[in-house]
C-alpha cells in the first residue's frame, strides 16, 4: 500500500497536487491512511504469524481446543477499532467542513467567478465578469482562488481537476458551488467524472494557470475573435456532440447562465437516431 | 400499434460481430445441452428431481449453479473491459461506446444480482436448514419460486445480449440519462424488468429465511446455539426485507418515468434525479452488507472448523453482526458526498460510515484468536478464509479512507472507487463462495474437491486478485475516472496493461476451478466421504449422511449447547459407542411442484413483452402466471409421507459408517 502511494506521487494525480485545496484534501487522504494503517499492518502481521505458528504441523504450538473466551480480549476486541474510529471520526468531521467544496478559499482574496455547464459531451465556461466564454478549455490565473458556479443543460456529470482538489457534481436545474486554486502557472487535466453517456470519455478538458498579466491578455485576446454566444448558439451548442476542440466566445448574452439554471432552455435532446432508431439502439452523433 | 411492439429484425445486432457471436456461441451451448437431455432421456430426472424439487437443498444447489454460470458470463465481461483499456490509450479501441457502456453496466448487474446474490442465497439454501437441524425452509414452493424468478431476471439480462441492447448507463442507472430522453433503447428496461422480476424473487427469499431462522428450529436450539453462519444469514435476511422493497419501489418509480410519462426523475416537470440516487443508495449499501454477511458466516465456520477449535467470541460476533445489520441502514449518502451536501450532513455520513468498521474489526480480532491455540490444516477452505482476511483488511481501510469526505472529493468514481469495492467483494464474496463450496460439496454430493486443484485455483486468484486490482488504486490516485472508453493520459496506460496481465492471471484460475470439477467427479470414487463428516466439523450438516437424505435428520436432533455436532462426537468417542437408536416414525415432506418453474415462465414472457412493448402478450403472460398460483393454491395434497421403515433403512446404513468411523477412531486413539 505505502509503495502504491509513493508510485502514485510521482506524476500528474491527487498525491502531486498544486494548489491549496488539492494539498489540504491529499493531507487528510493521507493522514487518514496513517491513523489505519497503524492498526491495519499489526493485525496483519498477526493474522499471518498466527496461521504460521499454529499450523496443524507445529508440534511446539500449544493447542487449546476449548479455548474460546476471555473477557480481557473481548474489550481489547472492542476497544481498539473504537479508538481508532473515534480518531477519525474527529479527521472526519473537521475535514468535511475545512474542505468543503462550497467554503471559500480565504474570504479577504476576491476570486475569478467561472460559471460551468455541462453539456452532451463537453464543458462550457463563462466567465460573467468578462463576458466571455469558452469551450472545453479553462483560463485561470495563478494563486487567485476561483469560484464556480456549475450546473448541467443535460444529464448530471462531475467537474473534477484532479491535481487542483475537489470535485463537484452539475446538475440540471441546480447549481452546485466549489472553490480552487491553482498554486502556479501550469497546465492541469480536468475531466468529468460521472458518466453521462456515448461522448463521456472525451468530456475532458485542460485548465491553464497563467499569470494575473497573462489572464488579463488572454481577456483581451478572446475578446476580439470567435463568435457570440447567444440563445440560438446556445441550442446548438446543446446537440450532443463528441471531441469537440477547444474555442471560444467574443461575447456571452448577459445572464445566460442564469437562464440555464432557470430551466429557460429545453434540457439537451439526447439522441436522435441509431440502428432500428432511437428506441432499439439509439446512438449518439459523432 | 405494431403487433409485435417495437420488436423487429433491427433488434438484432447484425452489424456488430462480437455481441452477435457472443450470443450465438451461449444459444448453441444451450441447445446442445437440452437436446443432449432430451436425447438422453435425461428431461424426466431433471424435471422430476431438480426443475419441480422444493428441496432446499436441491434449490441450493440449483442456485449456486446459477451463480456460477452467471459469474462465467460477468467474467467474460472484464475481460472485454481490460483489454479495452489497455489498447484504448490514444486509440479507439475495439469497442464503440455504445457498447462498452452496456458492457460495464452488465457486468456490474450480472455479477450483484445474478452472480453474488445466488452464491450466497444457494449457500443459505443448503446450509441454513441442516444446521438448525430441520427438515426444510418455511415455504419450500416459495422458495423454489424465489430461485426461479431469479433465473427469469439472469435470461432476461442475457437475452438482450442478442435482442435489443442492455442498459448503458450503469449498473446504478442514475437518471436523467437512464431516462427515456437521454436513453431511449430498450436496454434500461431490460435492466428494470430483469431486477423488478428477480427483485419479488429475492423478497420472498428473505420473508422465508426470517421466519425459518425464527420459527423453525431443531429442539433445544435456541437462539444463542445457532451458527454464527445462522446468525448472519438471519441477519442479511432481515436486511433484504427491510432494503428490497426500497429498491424496487425506486426502479418501479423509474420504470413510470419510462413507461407513463410521470417525472419522478425526470429534467422536465419538477423531477429530482437526486431523489433517485438518493433511494438507491438507501438500497444499495446494506446490501453489500447482505452479501457481506453470509460471507463472514461462512468464514466463521471455516476458521473454527479448520483451527479444530470453537470461534472465538461468540457472544461478540452475534453483537457485532446484528451491529452492522442496524448501522449499514445509517451511512447511505457516502456514495454521494459529491453531490454538494453540506458540511454537517457530509461529517455524520462519514461518522456513521467509519463506524461500521468497528464491527468489521470485531470479527477479524475474534478470527484471529479464534486461530490461536488451533491446530490449523490449511485445506482450501481455510486458504479461502487467509486470503480473505488479509485482502478484506485492506478493502475495508480503503473504504473507511472513501468515508472521509474530502478523500472522496477527490477519489469519488475514480478507479479507487473501482478498486476498492472489487477488493471488498472478490474477497468478501467470491472467496466465501468458494471456501463454502469446496467446504459443503462433500456434504451435497458425498466426494470432496480435488484439493490439488482447489489451491491451484486460490493462488491464482488470489495474485491475480493483487496483479488486476492494485494497478486500478494507482490508476485512481492519479486522477483515472472510471467507465472510460477510452483516454488521452500516458501517465495510466502502464497500469492498465498491468491490470490486463492481472486478468490473465485470474483466467488461469478459471481454468483451475473448471478442472477442479471436472477431475474430482471423474475421481469421485477416490474423493468419496463415507462418514458424511469430511473435515471433523463442529455443527449439525456434519451430523447426517453425505449426501443427506431428503428429510434431512431421520430423527430431529436434541441440541443441547453450542456447537451441538462436536458434543455429539465427543460423547461418542468417551463413551466408545453411538448414541442408541431411536424410535423412528413416519415423515411427512412437502411435494414436488412445478409452480415456481411455469410462474417463472411466464414471467419471463411477460418480462420481455413489457420490454418490447408487446401489450398483449403482457396480458397473457401475466393472466397465466397468476393462473399457475391459483392452480397452486387449489392443491389438495401438499405432502407425501416416508414410511418409518425407510427412515429407518436409511438411518442405519448413515449409523453403520459412524460405527465404523468411531472403530478406526479408537485404534487410532487419537482425541476428537
Ligand atoms: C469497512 C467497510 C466499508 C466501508 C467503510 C466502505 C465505504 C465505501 C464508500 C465510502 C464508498 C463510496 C465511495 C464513492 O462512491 O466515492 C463505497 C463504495 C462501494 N462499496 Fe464499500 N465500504 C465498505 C465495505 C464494503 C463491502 C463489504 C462491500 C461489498 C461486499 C462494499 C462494496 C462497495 C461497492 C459495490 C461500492 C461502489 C458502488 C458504485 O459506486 O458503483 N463495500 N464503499
Ligand atoms: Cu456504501
Amino acid at each position: 500500500m505505502a509503495l502504491l502511494l509513493s508510485l502514485a506521487g510521482c506524476s500528474g494525480g491527487v498525491l502531486d497536487p498544486q494548489g491549496p485545496i488539492g494539498a489540504a484534501d491529499a493531507k487528510i487522504l493521507l493522514n487518514a491512511v496513517e491513523i489505519m494503517l497503524a492498526i491495519v499492518i499489526p493485525t496483519l502481521v498477526a493474522v499471518l504469524a498466527f496461521a504460521w505458528w499454529f499450523r496443524a504441523s507445529n508440534t511446539r504450538a500449544r493447542y487449546l481446543p476449548d479455548w474460546a473466551y476471555s473477557g480481557r480480549l473481548e474489550l481489547i476486541v472492542w476497544s481498539i477499532p473504537l479508538l481508532v474510529t473515534l480518531f477519525l471520526a474527529g479527521v472526519i468531521w473537521i475535514g468535511a467542513h475545512d474542505l468543503d467544496p462550497s467554503r471559500p478559499i480565504a474570504p479577504q482574496r476576491k476570486p475569478v467567478e467561472v460559471q460551468v455547464v455541462s453539456l452532451d459531451w463537453k464543458w462550457l465556461f463563462i466567465y460573467p465578469d468578462q463576458g466571455i466564454a469558452s469551450v472545453n478549455q479553462l483560463v485561470v490565473p495563478a494563486d487567485v482562488p476561483v469560484h464556480f458556479s456549475l450546473t448541467s443543460a443535460t444529464v448530471m456529470n462531475m467537474f473534477f481537476v484532479p491535481q487542483l482538489g475537489s470535485m463537484i457534481a452539475t446538475m440540471y436545474g441546480m447549481v452546485t458551488q466549489l472553490y480552487l486554486e491553482a498554486g502556479h502557472v501550469g497546465d492541469f487535466y480536468g475531466e468529468s467524472a460521472q458518466l453521462s453517456g456515448d461522448g463521456f470519455s472525451d468530456m475532458h478538458f485542460t485548465l491553464r494557470a497563467v499569470s494575473v498579466d497573462a489572464f488579463a491578455q488572454w481577456v483581451a485576446a478572446t475578446r476580439q475573435a470567435g463568435p457570440a454566444l447567444d440563445r440560438a448558439g446556445y441550442i446548438a451548442l446543446s446537440q450532443e456532440s463528441r471531441h469537440v476542440r477547444p474555442f471560444t466566445y467574443r461575447a456571452v448574452e448577459p445572464a445566460l447562465f442564469r437562464a440555464v439554471v432557470d430551466r429557460e432552455f429545453p434540457a439537451g435532446p439526447g439522441p436522435t437516431g441509431g440502428t432500428g432508431g432511437p428506441s432499439v439502439h439509439p446512438a449518439g452523433a459523432r | 400499434m405494431h403487433l409485435l411492439g417495437k420488436l423487429s429484425w433491427n433488434a438484432i445486432p447484425w452489424d456488430q460481430p462480437i455481441p452477435l457471436v457472443a450470443g450465438a456461441v451461449v444459444f448453441v451451448a444451450l441447445f446442445a445441452v437440452v437436446a443432449w437431455t432430451i436425447l438422453k432421456g435425461h428431461l424426466p430426472y431433471l424435471w422430476r428431481e431438480w426443475i419441480t424439487s422444493v428441496d432446499h437443498k436441491r434449490i441450493g444447489v440449483m442456485y449456486t449453479l446459477l451463480a456460477l454460470v452467471m459469474l462465467v458470463r460477468g467474467f467474460v465481461d472484464a475481460i472485454m473491459m481490460r483489454s479495452q483499456q489497455a489498447i484504448a490509450f490514444r486509440a479507439p479501441g475495439y469497442l464503440p461506446p455504445e457498447h462498452y457502456n452496456q458492457i460495464f453496466s452488465a457486468h456490474g448487474t450480472i455479477m450483484i444480482f445474478f452472480a453474488a446474490m445466488p452464491l450466497m442465497i444457494g449457500l443459505m439454501n443448503f446450509v441454513v436448514p441442516l444446521q438448525l437441524g430441520v427438515r426444510d425452509v418455511a415455504f419450500p414452493t416459495l422458495n423454489a419460486t424465489s430461485f426461479w424468478l431469479t433465473a427469469t431476471g439472469a435470461l432476461l439480462v442475457n437475452i438482450s445480449l442478442v435482442v435489443g441492447e442492455f442498459d448503458p448507463a450503469g449498473w446504478l442507472p442514475y437518471p436523467p440519462l437512464s431516462e427515456l430522453r437521454y436513453s431511449p433503447g430498450v436496454g434500461v428496461d431490460y435492466y428494470l424488468w430483469a431486477l423488478l422480476i428477480s427483485g419479488v424473487g429475492t423478497l420472498m427469499t428473505g420473508i422465508n429465511f426470517v421466519t425459518t431462522i425464527l420459527k423453525i428450529r431443531a429442539p433445544g436450539m435456541s437462539y444463542l446455539r445457532m451458527t454464527i453462519f445462522c446468525w448472519t444469514a438471519l441477519a442479511a435476511n432481515l436486511m433484504i426485507v427491510a432494503a428490497f422493497p426500497v429498491l424496487t419501489a425506486t426502479l418501479a418509480m423509474l420504470t413510470l418515468d419510462r413507461y407513463l410519462g410521470f417525472h419522478f426523475f425526470t429534467n422536465a416537470a419538477g423531477g429530482n434525479m437526486m431523489m433517485f440516487i438518493n433511494l438507491i443508495w438507501a438500497w444499495g449499501h446494506p446490501e453489500v452488507y447482505i452479501l457481506a454477511l453470509p460471507s463472514f458466516g461462512v468464514f466463521s465456520e471455516v476458521i473454527s472448523t479448520f483451527s479444530g477449535k470453537p470461534l472465538f467470541g461468540y457472544r461478540s460476533m452475534v453483537a457485532a453482526t446484528m451491529f452492522i445489520c442496524l448501522v449499514s441502514f445509517t451511512v447511505w449518502l457516502h456514495h454521494f458526498f459529491t453531490m454538494g451536501a453540506g458540511a454537517d450532513v457530509n461529517g455524520i455520513f462519514g461518522i456513521a460510515t467509519s463506524i461500521i468498521a468497528v464491527g468489521t474489526g470485531v470479527k477479524i480480532y475474534n478470527w484471529l484468536f479464534t486461530m490461536y491455540g488451533g491446530r490449523i490444516r490449511f485445506a482450501t477452505p481455510m486458504l479461502w478464509a487467509m486470503g480473505f482476511l488479509v485482502t478484506f483488511t485492506i478493502g475495508g481501510m480503503t473504504g473507511v479512507l472513501l468515508a472521509v469526505p474530502p478523500a472522496d472529493f477527490q477519489l469519488h468514481n475514480s478507479l479507487f472507487l473501482v478498486a476498492h469495492f472489487h477488493n471488498v467483494l472478490i474477497s468478501g464474496v467470491l472467496f466465501a463462495g468458494f471456501a463454502g463450496i469446496t467446504y459443503w460439496f462433500p456434504k451435497a454430493f458425498g466426494f470432496r474437491l480435488h484439493e490439488g486443484w482447489g489451491k491451484a485455483a486460490f493462488w491464482f486468484s488470489l495474485i491475480g486478485f493483487y496483479v488486476t486490482f492494485m494497478p486500478l488504486y494507482v490508476a485512481g490516485l492519479l486522477g483515472m475516472t472510471r467507465r472510460l472508453q477510452h483516454y488521452e493520459v500516458a501517465a495510466w496506460h502502464p497500469w492498465m496493461l498491468v491490470a490486463a496481465f492481472g486478468i490473465v492471471i485470474m483466467t488461469c484460475a478459471l481454468a483451475c476451478q473448471v478442472t477442479q470439477i471436472v477431475v474430482s467427479i471423474r475421481r469421485r470414487d477416490e474423493l468419496r466421504d463415507e462418514t458424511g463428516d469430511p473435515w471433523d466439523g463442529r455443527s449439525l450438516e456434519w451430523a447426517t449422511a453425505s449426501p443427506p437424505p431428503a428429510f434431512n435428520f431421520a430423527v430431529l436432533p436434541d441440541v443441547r449447547g453450542e456447537e451441538p455436532y462436536q458434543a455429539i462426537k465427543r460423547r461418542a468417542i468417551e463413551t466408545q459407542q453411538l448414541s442408541s437408536e431411536a424410535q423412528y416414525e413416519p415423515i411427512e415432506l412437502p411435494r414436488n411442484s412445478p409452480t415456481g418453474f411455469i410462474a417463472a415462465f411466464f414471467s419471463t414472457i411477460t418480462g420481455f413483452a413489457l420490454i418490447w412493448h408487446i401489450w398483449w402478450m403482457v396480458g397473457l403472460g401475466l393472466a397465466a402466471a397468476y393462473a399457475v398460483f391459483v392452480w397452486f393454491a387449489w392443491r389438495d395434497v401438499e405432502e407425501y409421507e416416508i414410511p418409518a421403515d425407510a427412515v429407518a433403512r436409511a438411518d442405519r446404513d448413515r449409523r453403520r459408517a459412524r460405527a465404523e468411523w468411531l472403530d478406526h477412531h479408537e485404534r487410532a486413539g487419537e482425541p476428537a
